[in-house]
């Protein structure tokens, strides 16, 4: 391998070591060594975070903030800790992070609260949270449908205005034409795309909505796994991670919310260990963060969840930042000089991580994934979830390649090839 | 470089009917009319069936964007059928759907399905069912909204 290194990047000898502790990483697919190129999707887990999920369900499993026999208290002592752990992994204080079942549960928890607050639960504490008819709520074209559909949905709940900020040709958010105004109640933005990989800049789009007082909601999913991220230093109300995107298990999530925000918020999801004081006709709820975790929580995901930022913070987010942005220019770089390939938002001037998305006019997504799966090469097809930014692209599907901190020269090398044969492929039968 | 049963999916037969589809495009008349779409690829497809007066299949027309797969299906299922009483159709369609569903168990059968039986070699591919099925669930559909 040749990787253009800088004086932060991992060295050749240090991403061998990295992959030593994924044990998936060294499966054979269609007779071939796996390529795994989806990480973007789901990233593989390293045995340190397999054995602390298993750890603790072999030593401390038990219910956590409920009952007094000493399993418990040590689980609840552990599940805490993780909180600790995830929350300053973000730059946040403990009692900022809630744990959910995903990024979407923690948007969807957002605008459930605030539509509750609109509703006029949360009392004169939630006031500052209430919108309705002539306010406006604004997310981007380029957004997952997790960072979209919450927000057309709270929208037709309270009567409020979904405004859109909208693309360039090659992709890009046209901030200058960005609908934030007086009327902004509310700015959702991803911070890095997952379909074109370029990080937004999402600084401006935050001043602009503190200049109006709106609140901001900060998609990390495709952020928090491959850059150093501090919550605070970027000045997001709210900010939601996606555990199994970043080292972590499937099933948890998080939600980043302003101390004083979160003060203010009425519950979304009811029921058992968020409250203090329960009658028939009402209750009393527990400050955040436990007002917003109702019912059993997973407890051996955020756990295991720790265990990956933990991992994460060893190896160094910025030597992981640094890695993947050599791969990115490499797949860009590489794709761009393939005939035939339309890279998606090759012409956005902006830093990238290690993803890029390819359209091949006559060659459809699925088509393209499945010549790169017969190779041993897994990637993404299809429209990720931002149907809006495929249809601004004018196109329906695409073939998404995305690394992670374990992922080679070599891989990225193996994809590009891929990409040439299934076109002499499809093109020699033409 | 390119595995056998990769190359057995996607023989001259189906890239040619991808790329030069029979049946290609929607009329105006009134038909029995079925739109799906695979919510996990964003493939479509819109089909028509026009029978004849004596209530035979006249012709199956569609429009639709997808992969290969699902493009040559929909062209080799419009050729399939033409002529075909609506009973004959269905029995094609279940046919073919348990070919497709067998995973590589069940060869399709030519005397049935034609020039539509290269299509099972798709089924070896659980992923891509679908993409082969999309138009035949759109005819049997339609089928069911006749008279």
């Amino acid at each position: 391998m040749s990787s253009p290194t800088t004086a932060d990047s991992p060295t050749d000898a240090d991403i061998l070591r990295i992959r030593a502790d994924f044990p998936l990483l060294q499966t054979e697919v269609n007779g071939h060594p796996l390529v795994y190129l989806d990480s973007g999707a789901t990233a593989q887990r390293p045995r340190q975070v397999l054995d602390a999920e298993r750890g603790f369900l072999e030593t401390l499993n038990s219910a956590v903030h409920r009952g007094a026999h000493t399993l418990a208290a040590e689980a609840t002592e552990v599940f805490e800790d993780a909180r600790a752990t995830v929350a300053r992994f973000i730059g946040a204080d403990d009692d900022e992070l809630v744990w959910t079942s995903n990024a979407t549960e923690a948007l969807n928890l957002i605008a459930y609260s605030i539509s509750n607050a609109s509703l006029g639960r949360g009392g004169a504490a939630s006031e500052r949270l209430r919108i309705g008819p002539g306010d406006e709520i604004v997310t981007t074209e380029m957004e997952h449908h997790a960072n979209l559909i919450p927000w057309q949905e709270l929208a037709a709940r309270t009567g409020a205005t979904l405004r859109i900020i909208p693309l360039d040709d090659d992709g890009a958010l046209r901030l200058d034409e960005a609908p934030i105004t007086e009327r902004t109640r509310l700015v959702a933005v991803t911070h890095v795309s997952n379909v074109l990989g370029v990080i937004n800049p999402v600084a401006d789009v935050i001043a602009a909505a503190r200049a109006v007082g709106a609140l901001v909601v900060l998609d990390a999913c495709q952020s928090a796994p491959h850059l150093p991220l501090d919550v605070r230093a970027l000045d997001v109300d709210f900010a939601v991670l996606s555990g199994h995107k970043m080292l972590g298990p499937t099933g948890v999530g998080a939600l980043y919310g302003r101390r004083a925000l979160l003060e203010a918020m009425p519950p979304f999801l009811t029921g058992g260990s968020m409250i203090t004081t329960v009658t028939t006709t009402e209750a009393e709820y527990l400050p955040p963060p436990q007002r917003f975790e109702a019912g059993t929580q997973r407890v051996s995901q955020a756990i295991a969840l720790a265990a990956a930022v933990d991992y994460l913070g060893e190896v160094g987010m910025e030597r992981i930042a640094a890695h993947e942005a050599a791969l990115g220019r490499r797949l860009v770089d590489g794709l761009s000089a393939i005939d035939g390939v339309r890279v998606l938002g090759a012409g956005i001037d902006l830093p990238r991580v290690g993803l890029a998305s390819i359209d091949i006019p006559g060659i459809h997504a699925h088509d393209v994934g499945q010549l790169l799966d017969d190779r041993g090469i897994a990637v993404r097809v299809g429209h990720h979830c931002a149907q809006p930014l495929h249809r601004r692209l004018g196109i329906t599907a695409s073939t998404r390649a995305s690394t992670y901190l374990y992922s080679t020269t070599d891989e990225v090398d193996a994809f590009l090839d891929g990409v040439v044969a299934t076109i002499e492929f499809f093109g020699a039968r033409a | 470089m390119t595995s056998s049963e990769l190359q057995s999916m996607y023989q001259e037969l189906i890239l040619d009917h991808s790329r030069t589809p029979h049946g290609f495009g929607l009329r105006d008349e009134v038909a029995a009319q079925s739109h799906q779409l695979n919510p996990t690829c964003g493939d479509e497809i819109t089909l028509q069936v026009h029978r004849a007066a004596d209530g035979t299949i006249e012709a199956i027309a569609w429009e639709g964007h997808g992969c290969a797969i699902s493009q040559a299906s929909a062209s080799l299922f419009a050729d399939l059928v033409e002529g075909m009483t609506v009973p004959e159709v269905q029995q094609r369609i279940d046919v073919f759907r348990e070919a497709l569903r067998s995973r590589g168990r069940i060869e399709p059968d030519e005397e049935l399905l034609g020039d539509a039986a290269v299509l099972g070699s798709v089924s070896r591919y659980v992923a891509r069912v679908k993409c082969a099925m999309l138009a035949w669930v759109a005819a049997e559909d339609a089928l069911r909204k006749l008279d």
